[in-house]
This record gives structure tokens, sequence and C-alpha cells, in this order.
């Protein structure tokens, strides 16, 4: 059977991710060049560890958005003749070569890798960005008001803290669970919190401007009723929108795991700040408890959300891979790559290699992510 | 003559950061002599501090000794071993610290941090130690040295703290003692304990000491020789009344013109603030580092080159960096000491009657105990404010003034009592439930110019959302009109208003911080220690800004500061408060002489003056500030009055005495009895 | 302080109570009972069938009802049957808690002294060399999952080297049988608490206390170990105790990855299996496990520092 080199494996690899390089120097000399005015993210032009985390977070980033010139097969298209091969070997009836190798159903792990970034990269930050959402709305008010609403929030956040997540996943990822309206509750309520948080946000800002708070008031209401039929109960009037039952079963679980330590942290920053000076100074000219959460804590904590974010978004990718490693939720033919590892893992004393495409672009993207929060975490120190 | 103990010269100072070198002491020299106590003053950032860390060759990771030679004693210290430097640090070089609290280890009792000094310089056993700070503790005058040997420095109040850091620093009986800002955290009163302790003690051991200090007033207390610094360099030194006296550098003067002294307010000789601001360390001038700033500046001279020290007075080992000295008239009055006229103060605005504020809080707050205790913040409050007058209400921290300030602007309901402003009882209403005219006819001045501003928001955005509460304009670009002439109000340049917070000075900040309480055109503001936290040439500007606006919107300023000097200068009446409750009330004359209450004459006394021509009477208090959980029952002043009389003012309240025109003092003595001791300072 | 612990231990059991009858709730889920029912009396039901066997078992009484009956039963130590394995659950999960218990033993006495060394040497000085150093190191090792590090150690020291085995027999407490699971749960937990107590230990090398007892006189090292490590090791005690919820999953990874029969391994098996009373048990018995050393970890702290124990 006809095989490229070890170099040559190289070589293809280099030329298939060549839109990927190109858009790495793009973005990075643009960084660069106008580093004195992009804050923080500029900053990190003197961090080296940070610049590597950057580096791996976009290489990712990148190999999603161009996975479809990237990738040299179909990802689900299986091959008989080409079950387990190692790296490098020539399919001859296409000649395009498997520089991976391929799994125990002929699929080629190059493109399976490439594809199954899409996946980590899609619901990773997405959760994330809803969990970050709840657990704002929730924490700003218990870190400001304290009092009742707060102990009760804060046992809630506890309780589900106290979950080792593996049995909360096999609680609320079973296939039993997807049977029943759980998960749309569930995300039922998750996606709540977006469109209240806009209100929030519009209304205690603008709230005498009513020229300005009539229409975005009634944009949020028609757009979020919108995406909210679509994403919770599949029944975009448009069609556009829709999500599978599976991924909105994981969806709901992750941001149920998730939000709770945003909570905790955006609580315990709230309490921080609301003891400054300029808080009273705003409430000291009349402005209401919304106003004060939204437009004067909230941008002051967004140092530490912002290195915690980072984190969260790495922690939930090992989190969708421990999902996958337990054949947890989704289904059993996506390349996302903690169910790559999980189809692979078995073969690793026939071919050793079958397993490293998902392993290293998991860990190397987690790496990628919780360099990049080092990084900003010490440069935001430094200020 | 005799070696002295350390000799400075030519010192420079490099902090070495990732963008570049940055200078923080250049060309610096000094002598300390056997027995001398010099005064190392300056502003914040101006390396004063950097001197006494290079002294003890602690400069962290960044910090370079980039030039010149400090000797210990005749001996480099450059050429110390690290062994030798431990050796030295601690028993022959002791140093004392700004914050107490900070300096002290949380988790270790106050004996082992205390008895590892003797046992680690001298080798003595642990029971000698102990014996040896015990005793120690005793001469720092600290009761019961046993409960506080074997106490943790969170059970201990910071005068206390203060006094076990001294203690510690001085039990090798070091040759030289530095003192970085020891009293900065501390209340007047108890800093004035302090600084007498360490004056007799010092004496009485023969330690040389390097007092590195902003105030110019606890220097002349505490000091036989003074060295001024400025940007990074020494201006002038010499024997202590001779440079102030005769001193012979602009900054030096400029100095002693903004401090408030007493016996000058603002209506017969206003403050002389020095224009401009400090320059960051990288955009020092040519030349004189002062020029830009100085009112004798003449280009040529100034600004061609290095300004060498000069001799002035060789007697009095006086010298001075000014390149004119000898051109300027050193005696000539300031140039705008016009007098003001008096406004007069019109009809009643605030009228505060039996206003009270308690707090519940838990009494064990980490382990949540079910006793509550209750803290009297504001008992029984009774005083009113006029149109147009500047009222100050004074105390040390925990008296209960900001509670106060946090009921009036309706941040906090009070208890009981009322609150009248323009015949409306506001006492009980929080400020969202206020009107909106009265929310904007209440407005506030933070003490804290960092804080004050919220760092996300550029300074136009911030005064334009507080117009657009307040209800000034209708449209944005009147607001916009409106806020520029706030800035130009307040003397800052219109662009300013595309900055960011962090971009601002200090003082800038506080500006802004004013222009903000003034949007509305407010009928009283309340200004929380406005300057405290301010540079003394800072301060005096912002001073100066802020009665001319008062003057100018004819508002009521209700005046919170611990400082007398300033409360002198700036209100027309004053209210002393003492853990809650109002001790004496009256004009500013009338408080500042004679019959003084207790509490007031000792405040008088602890405050440091900054002129050696004035004399003051010393009242130490004993002990340090009671629990406000847990206040002494009868006269709250009895535990440190010096005139307590048992069995009276520890038992029954004391009785409000009315004097003449206003004046009231809360004392069991009475008031004939309370004139006979005279006013505190004598000229 | 008795107080705090009983006000503690009110909270403890409000948590319980409420963490087992979320865990009981979404066990016996109506998908879940149908498919026992299935499994346990025909395959080849029709849907009355099952619907009157879930009459005649009890699942059809209310929720609070079936789940008072389970909670008294389990209060007097009967966590029930288990369908997959036939025998009663305390039977089946007491011992596979023991070999859990022996592979964490292991686990916890090399993380801690290590991770706490780490962590102490690059605090100390921060921003040198060796703190960088150890710094990347912790990020990289918290980066990588147990199933990935855990695969990747079998491929190097299994298939590769030939020195251990991919699999891990429990019960048999040898070097070559443990090395592999330990060593991938400890890699990942070390940079954890690595990095917690780096932290802790920069921000009391920077407190000014420190700096007082260096100009005292004392040497460095002696300040480190007189001054610094007792304030520095407070944070790093609550931060393992907490850990307890990741160490689980970790161990729950590793036991399915090297088929280690512990108590992770049962629980995996019992979820897939549809075992509802072992997944019961399994949860609770997590729970009480973590909000155990959740308790330990208060008073701990509370213990540890003066500011607390004397106020």
């Amino acid at each position: 059977m006809e095989s490229l080199s070890s170099f040559e494996i190289w070589f293809v690899f280099f030329t298939r991710l060549l839109p990927v390089w190109t858009s790495l120097i793009i973005v990075f000399s643009a960084l660069f060049y106008w580093r004195k005015h992009l804050g923080v993210i500029g900053h990190l032009c003197n961090s080296p560890i940070g610049l590597v985390g950057l580096f791996i977070v976009l290489f990712w980033v990148f190999g999603a958005i161009f996975a479809d010139m990237i990738a040299l097969f179909d990802p689900y298209e299986q091959s008989g003749m080409f079950r387990r091969k190692p790296p490098g070997t020539i399919n001859t009836k296409v000649d395009l070569p498997y520089i991976f190798g391929t799994d125990t159903l002929g699929r080629d792990l190059f493109s399976r890798m490439i594809y199954g970034s899409q996946i980590v990269l899609l619901i990773a930050p997405a959760a994330c960005l809803v969990a970050y959402v709840v657990g704002i709305t929730l924490g700003l008010p218990a870190g400001y008001f304290g009092g009742r609403s707060d102990t009760i929030l804060s046992f809630l956040a506890n309780l589900v803290l106290a979950f080792p997540v593996i049995l909360l996943f096999y609680l609320l990822v079973a296939p039993g669970v997807r049977e029943t309206i759980l998960p749309n509750i569930m995300a039922g309520v998750f996606f709540l919190f977006p469109i209240i948080f806009a209100l929030i946000v519009i209304y205690s800002r603008f709230s005498e401007r009513l020229n300005i708070l009539i229409p975005s008031v009634i944009t949020i209401i028609v757009v979020g009723a919108w995406l909210y039929s679509g994403l919770v109960f599949n029944a975009d009037p448009l069609g556009w929108v829709a999500i599978d039952p599976n991924e909105l079963n994981i969806f709901a679980a992750v941001v149920f795991a998730t939000s709770p330590g945003v909570f905790r942290l955006v609580r315990g920053l709230t309490m921080d700040i609301k003891t400054r000076d300029y808080v009273a100074a705003a409430m000291t000219r009349g402005e209401g408890p919304f106003f004060v959460m939204i437009w004067e804590i909230l941008p002051n904590a967004r140092g530490p959300l912002i290195v915690d974010s980072c984190l969260r978004v790495g922690y939930v990718t090992i989190l969708l891979g421990t999902l996958g490693f337990f054949g947890l939720g989704m289904e059993p033919e996506s390349p996302d790559w903690g169910s790559m590892i999980n189809q692979t893992r078995s073969y690793i004393r026939l071919v050793p290699t079958i397993v490293l495409p998902a392993t290293l672009a998991l860990a190397s993207f987690v790496l990628g992510l919780n360099l990049l929060a080092d990084g900003l975490r010490e440069e935001s120190l430094k200020d | 003559m005799s070696i002295p103990v350390l000799e400075i010269e030519n010192l420079s100072v490099s902090f070495m950061t990732r963008a570049a070198e940055v200078p923080a002491v250049m060309d610096f020299s000094m002598k300390v002599f056997e027995g001398d106590a010099m005064g190392l003053v300056g502003e914040s950032g101006c390396g004063k501090s950097t001197v006494a860390l290079a002294i003890m060759k602690y400069l962290g990771g960044t910090g370079k000794i980039v030039g010149g030679s400090i000797k210990f004693r005749g001996r480099d210290m450059s050429t110390f071993s690290e062994k030798e430097l431990e050796d030295i640090r601690g028993s022959k070089i002791a140093m004392i610290y700004q914050e107490p609290m900070a300096s002290l280890n949380p988790a270790m009792r106050i004996s082992s941090q205390l008895i590892e000094v003797p046992i680690l310089h001298e080798n003595i056993s642990k029971d000698d130690a102990w014996n040896r700070s015990t005793e120690m503790l005793q001469k720092v005058n600290l009761p019961d040295p046993e409960r506080i040997m074997n106490a943790f420095p969170h059970q201990l109040s910071g005068g206390q703290q203060q006094r076990i850091v001294i203690a510690m620093a001085l039990l090798s009986k070091p040759s030289l003692l530095l003192l970085d800002e020891p009293t900065t955290a501390l209340d007047v009163t108890v800093e004035a304990g302090i600084i007498n302790l360490v004056k007799n003690l010092s004496k009485e051991i023969g330690t040389s000491m390097l007092f590195v200090s902003h105030n110019l007033g606890l220097i002349l207390e505490t000091c036989n020789k003074i060295t001024v610094m400025y940007s990074g360099e020494t201006v002038e030194t010499g024997e202590i009344n001779q440079v102030f006296r005769n001193m012979r550098h602009p900054y030096t003067q400029g100095l002693l013109r903004s401090i408030p002294l007493p016996g000058k307010n603002k209506y017969d000789a206003p403050l002389q603030a020095i224009a401009g601001q400090l320059p960051l360390p990288h955009e020092r001038p040519n030349g004189c580092n002062f020029g830009p700033r100085c009112p004798h500046l003449d280009k040529e001279v100034c600004e061609s080159g290095n300004i060498e020290m000069q001799l002035i007075s060789s007697n009095k080992n006086h010298f001075s960096r000014c390149a004119r000295v000898d051109k300027i008239q050193w005696n000539e009055k300031s140039l705008s000491s016009e007098k003001k006229p008096k406004s007069s103060s019109g009809g009643t605005l605030l009228t505060v009657k039996s206003l009270s504020k308690d707090y519940d809080v838990a009494a064990n707050v980490v382990f949540g105990g079910k006793k509550k205790g209750t803290v009297k913040a504001n008992v029984d409050l009774n005083f009113d404010a006029k149109v147009g007058e500047t009222l100050a209400i004074v105390g040390e921290s925990g008296c209960g003034k900001s509670t106060f300030a946090k009921v009036l602007l309706g941040l906090e309901n009070a208890s009981s009592g009322k609150l009248e402003f323009e015949d409306n009882d506001i006492a009980n209403t929080m400020v969202d439930e206020r009107k909106r005219a009265t929310v904007s006819a209440i407005q506030m001045i933070f003490q804290n110019p960092f804080d004050t501003l919220n760092p996300s928001h550029s300074v136009g955005g911030q005064i334009m959302r507080t117009l657009e509460k307040v209800g000034v304009g209708s449209s944005v670009e009147e607001r916009q009109q409106r806020m520029y002439e706030l800035l130009d109000l307040v003397k800052l340049p219109r662009e300013f208003e595309k900055r960011m917070p962090r971009q601002l000075s200090g003082g800038q900040k506080q500006r802004i911080g004013i222009a903000r309480a003034f949007a509305g055109s407010p009928k009283v503001v309340v200004a929380d220690e406005p300057v405290s936290a301010l540079d003394v040439s800072v301060q005096a500007a912002v001073i100066e800004l802020l009665i001319d606006i008062q003057e100018k919107f004819d508002t009521t300023m209700l005046f919170i500061s611990h400082d007398l000097s300033v409360v002198r200068y700036v209100a027309d009446r004053v209210v002393v408060m003492y853990l809650g409750k109002i001790s004496e009330t009256g004009t500013t004359e009338q408080i500042f002489s004679p019959p003084y209450h207790p509490y007031t004459e000792a405040l008088l006394s602890a405050v440091p003056i900054a002129d050696p021509d004035i004399k003051k009477r010393q009242i130490l208090l004993e002990g340090s500030l009671p629990s406000p959980l847990n206040p002494p029952k009868g006269c709250v002043f009895n535990t440190r009055c010096p005139n307590a009389i048992i069995g009276k003012c520890d038992k029954i309240d004391p009785p409000l005495q009315k004097l003449k025109e206003g004046h009231t003092i809360s004392c069991h003595i009475d008031a004939k009895e309370l004139s006979k001791k005279g006013s505190v300072f004598a000229q | 302080m008795l107080l705090f612990i009983g006000k503690r231990l009110f909270v403890l059991f409000l948590t319980m109570l409420s963490l087992s009858f979320i865990v009981f709730t979404l066990v016996t889920i109506e998908p879940n009972l149908k498919k026992l029912a299935l499994n346990q009396a025909n395959m080849r039901m029709e849907e009355e069938a099952v619907q009157s066997w879930l009459e005649k078992n009890g699942y059809k009484r209310p929720i609070l009802v079936q789940y008072g009956e389970w909670l008294g039963n389990a209060l007097t130590g009967d966590f029930g049957y288990s369908t997959h394995f036939r025998k009663p659950v305390n039977e089946v999960i007491w011992p596979k808690l023991w070999h859990t218990g022996i592979l964490m033993f292991w686990v916890l006495i090399i993380t801690i002294p290590i991770s706490l060394l780490i962590g102490i040497i690059a605090g100390m000085r921060e921003g040198s060399k060796t703190d960088r150093v150890l710094s990347v190191f912790s990020i990289i090792t918290t980066s990588v999952p147990q199933y990935v590090s855990g695969i990747l150690f079998t491929i190097i020291f299994s298939s590769w080297l030939k020195l251990f085995k991919g699999v891990a027999k429990a019960g048999s407490i040898t070097f070559e049988n443990f090395t592999l699971p330990v060593l991938t749960i400890v890699i990942y937990d070390i940079g954890y608490i690595a990095r917690m107590t780096r932290a802790s230990m920069v921000e009391v090398m920077n407190a000014q206390y420190i700096r007082t007892a260096r100009l005292k006189g004392m040497s460095f090292i002696s300040v480190v170990f007189k001054h610094a490590l007792r304030n520095a090791l407070i944070a790093p005690f609550t931060v393992i105790m907490l850990q307890f919820p990741w160490l689980l999953t970790g161990v729950v990874i590793v036991e399915k990855l090297f088929n280690y029969k512990g108590f992770g391994f049962l629980l995996v098996a019992a979820a897939d299996q549809n075992d509802i009373d072992v997944t019961l048990a399994c949860g609770v018995v997590a729970v009480i496990l973590v909000l155990t050393t959740q308790l330990i970890s208060d008073i701990g702290y509370a213990f540890l520092n003066p500011r607390i124990r004397f106020s």
C-alpha cells in the first residue's frame, strides 16, 4: 500500500493549513501594528506566554472557520478498505493521503479533527456565553442587594457545585432524560436570561429617553422571541434557527454546570466593587439599582471576568470531551474530539497514533486558552 | 568633626521597568550625625521613601542604586556582604513603617515577633529575650505587657500596633532609626502620643533618626534638621529653624505658603497654591526640576543645565538648589494676599433635630453569633446650617461624621429624629424616593480621588450622565455645553472631556468630582475629607477652588474633616463630634479659643503646626478610642479625658451648656472653669 | 465555635436532603422506569403491561412519597437491591468504595507534598526563572485532562516501553498496578493545587510584614519558613479540600480508562445499565463525600486562621 514519508506528511499538513497561516499572519501583524490602541489585548505583546496562547487559540478558530478548505475528506465518509491505517497512507481511489491515518471505520482522522474543532469551538464558547449571562444576571443583584435572595441563590449555586460533574452529566445527559421535556425546560429557562439581561441593560440606561427606549425594547423582544422559538421549541417560523435535540441537551447541561461558578465570581466582585465611592456617587445623583449594577459595577469587573472566561471556555472544552469520552449526549457519528477519543482508544495497541489527533487537538486548545488567560492576568495586573 | 552615622553622597536610584529605566532619586546627599533627628520632607512620588529603603538596601527586584554611595559609620554599604547586611538590619539600623497593621505578621503572636529580634542579633536565650521584650513594651507605654505578648496583631488597635512596631525597632538599641510616615494611618490624638514617645525614647537610647514625612508640621515638632526633596532630588537642607524662618528655595516657600496655619482663615489670608503638578520621572525638565511651577522662573538661568547645591549659611549647614537664590526677594509678601470680603450667611437651610442612627451588627461576623450588638453611630445630633455658610464637622475616625453624611444624602435611613431640609423632613427618605429637585440639591464630594470617578467611563460621559440625572438641559447638545462650562469652572481644559480617569492626577480627579457635585446647582454640598488624600501643594489649590465655587453658587457646604488646620481655614462654624455624639458646637472663633471642650482642646493640641513661632500646650490623651459597640457610660469621652471627675463623668450624661451666640459645650465641668486653662496656642 | 459548626451542619443537612432528592427525581424519571420494567419483567411487554408493572411496584405514587420511603430505608442503612448485580446494594457498593479509597490515598499522598513544594518554590521569588518554568509546567498539566494524559501514558509506558499494564486490577496494591492510574490523576491535580499555592505565596511574599521581617535582619530562607509559610498555606488547605468534586470526576474517568473496578467504575456501570438503586446510592455517597470535605475545609480554615479563631 502506498504511503507518504513523514516529511511529506508534514508538508501536506502545512500546505493544507495555508489559509490558517495566512490569517494568523494578518491578525498578528495587525495586533503588533495597533498594539498601543488595543488596551489589554495590545499589552499581550509583552507577554510571550500570552502570545503563544493567543496563537494556539486563533489557530483553532481559523481551523474551524476554514474547515471546508482544509479537510481532505468528508469527515463522515467511511471506507472499508482503509480501516485503522497508519498516518500517510494514500487512498489510491481518489489519490488523496490520509495524513494522520484513519479510524476503525476508515474515516480520515485529520479531516475529523478539523471538523471536530467546529463543534467544540461553537458549543464551548456559546455555552460559556449563556452561562455568563445567567451568572451575571443573578450574581449582580445577589452581590448588590445581599439579604435573603442572596442566601437562597448562593445556596442553590453551592448545591450544583457540590455535585461531582460526572454524576451531574450522567443524570442530565442520559438518553432517558432526552425523552422527557427536562432539557427543553432547562434550555427554556437559560435562554430567557439573555433576553432579560438585554432588556435590563437598555432600560437602565435609557429609562428617561423614550425615543430610544421603546424601539430598542421592541427590537429585543422580537429578535429574542424569534431566536427563543427556534432554540427552545425548535419551531422557528422562518426555519433558520434550529438546534439538534442532542446538542440542546448537552448545551443545557453544560450551562447548568457552569453558571453557578460564574454566579459566585460575579457576586464576589460585585460585593467588592459596590463599596467604591463612585458607586455611592451614582446613588447620590439618584441612579436606580440596575443602572448602578450594569453601568457602574459591571464594567469594572471586566478584567477578572475576561481572564476567567478564557479559563472557563477551556474547562467547558474538557467537559465536552468528558461527555464524548463516556459516550454521552453526542450522536455516535459526531467528529467531536471527545467522541473521537472514545471511538479510537480501544485500538491503541494496534495503531498507537490513532488517538493522537483528537487528544492533542483537545489538549492544545485548552492549553492555548489557559496560557492566554495567564498572559491576560499578568498584563492586567501590571496596569 | 566626628564621623556621621549616615552619610549619603550623590545617591541615584532607578527602577528598571520593562519599558525604560525610571530614575526615582537623583544626586541626593545627606549627613546624619550622632543624636540628630533629620526630617526628610516631600510630596508623594518625590522619592523620599526610596531613599529610606535604599539605606536598608531593600529595593526589591527592580530598584537599583545607579550612582553615589551610602556610608554607615564611615563604611561604604556597597561593600557589605549579604550576611553583613542582615547583621546590620534590625540591630544597627531599624525601620518603622506606615501601616502598622500590615507590618505585623497576622498569623504570629506578638511575642514571637518581638523575641526573634534579640535572639537573632544577640544570640541570647528565649527567656532573656522575653524579658527584654516585656520591658520594651512597658517603655512604649503599653499597659499589661504579658497580655499583649500573647495577643495576635488583629486583637490590638492601630495605635497599639504602631507602638509594638516601635518596640520591635528599638529592641536592639539601633544607632539609626528610619521612620517612614509612621503616623499617617493613625488618628491625630493617637499620632501625638506616638510622636512624643518616639522623641523621648530615641533620646533615651541615643538613636539618630531619619524621619520621612509629607507633613511639615510633624517634622518641625520632631526633628532638628530638615531635607526637602522635590522630584527625586534635594532642593534645600539645613537646621530646622533656619529653613523654616529663612527658606531659600521657592519650593520650600511654596509648601509653607500652601499650608493653612492656625490664626489664618480664608477671609484674611488665602492659601497660595503651587501652580501645576509634580512632573512624571520621564518628563522632568532641563535644569531646575521645579522650574515650570516656579513663580521666579528665569528661563535662561534656570533651564541651562544642572544646578548644584549652594551654601547659604555654613554654621547652620544650610544649602539650597536654586540658581536665582540671590535674586529673589525672600521676605516679599505673597502676590495675592488681598482680603476677601466675608459673605453673610442667609436663613436656615438645614436643621438636624435629635437625629440618631444605629446599626445592628452580628456580634461575631464569621461565626454569625446570635447575640447582636448595636453600634450607635449618631446619637441625638442637634445643629443647623444656614444658606451659603461652611459648617465643618470635625472628629476622628469612628466619630460618626460619615454616617451623618450618608443619612443626609439618603444612602441610609435615620433611626430616629428629624432632618429638615427646606421644611421637609428627609431623615427617612432614601435617595431613590426623593424628588429630583431634592436629589440634585444635596450632593457630595468624596474623599478618595482614586475612587471617586468610575475608571470605566470617560470624564465627559460621567458629567453628562450626572447632568441628565439632575435634569439639566433638554437635549444632548445643551448638556454638552453645560459640561464644558463645568470644566471651565473647575479650571480644567475642555479636552479633558475625552480623558479616562486613569489619565488624570489626583488633584484633577478631585476637580472633576467637584464639577460633578456642582452640576445641578446644589444647595448643600457635603465634602467628606475632600483634600486629605492630596499633596499639600495640590490641596491648597483644590480648597481655594472649592471656596470660590461655593461662594459663586451661594451653596451651603458641610465640610467633614479631621484636620483642624484646614477646618480653621475654611469653616464658618464647627461641630465637634466624639463617638457619635456632639461635644462642642460654635463659630470657628469660639471653637478655637477658650473655653474648650476637653476633647476639642486635646484635638487642637495634637495637630502638628508648621510654624516655628507658635508654641502649643501639650495635652496627650491616654488609651485608644473605645469600641462604638460598647461605648462608655456617662460622658463618652470620660475614659480618655484628663479632667474627668470620677463618680460623675463615668455615670451621668454630661449637661449641654449653652454659652453665648450658639456656642454649646457638652461637659460636666463649668465653662468658666474650662476657660481658666487659657489658649492652647501661644505666639 | 460550636455554634458555627452547628450552623454548618444544619446547612450541610439541608444540602444533603435537596441533593438526594434531585438525584432521586432524575434517576426515577419515567423513561428509566419503563426500561427497568422491560428489563425486569419481560422484554416484549405492551405499553399497558408496563404501566401496570409500574403501578404494582409503587412507581406511580407521588414522587415525595417514593422519596420518603427511599430516604427512610436509606437512613436505616438499606439502599435497596441492585438489578444488575442481583444482590443488595450494600454488598456491591462498599467493597468498590474501599478500592477507590486506596487509589485516592496514594493520589493524595503524592499530590499534596509535590504540589505544595512546587507552589512554594515558584511563588517564593515571583517572576524568577524557576517561577516561570514551574508556572508553565503547572499550566500545561492542568490543560491536559485525565482521559488524554491517561491514554498518552498508556501508549508510552505500556505499548512502547512495556513497563506497566494498560489496565489496573482492583484490590491488588502493587507498583505495576497503580502507577499509571495514580500518575494520571496526580499530574492533573498537581498543576491546579500548585497554581493556587503559588498565587497565595506570591501574595504573602509581597505583604509588608515580610518586608518587616527581612528588615529585622532575618535571612530570606528563614523569613520564608518562619513568616511566610504559615500564612501562605491557609488558602491551599481550603483548595485541596474543595478539590474533592474534581478529584472524584478524575477518579471516575481513570477507573473507566484503566478498567479499575472501583466506585467510579460502578457509578458508570450502574448508570449505563439503568440500575436505579445503585446509581442512587452512588450519587448520594458521592455527595456525602463532597459535603464532608467542605465541612472539614470550613472548620479547618477557621482553625488555621488566628484572625477568625480569636475574634
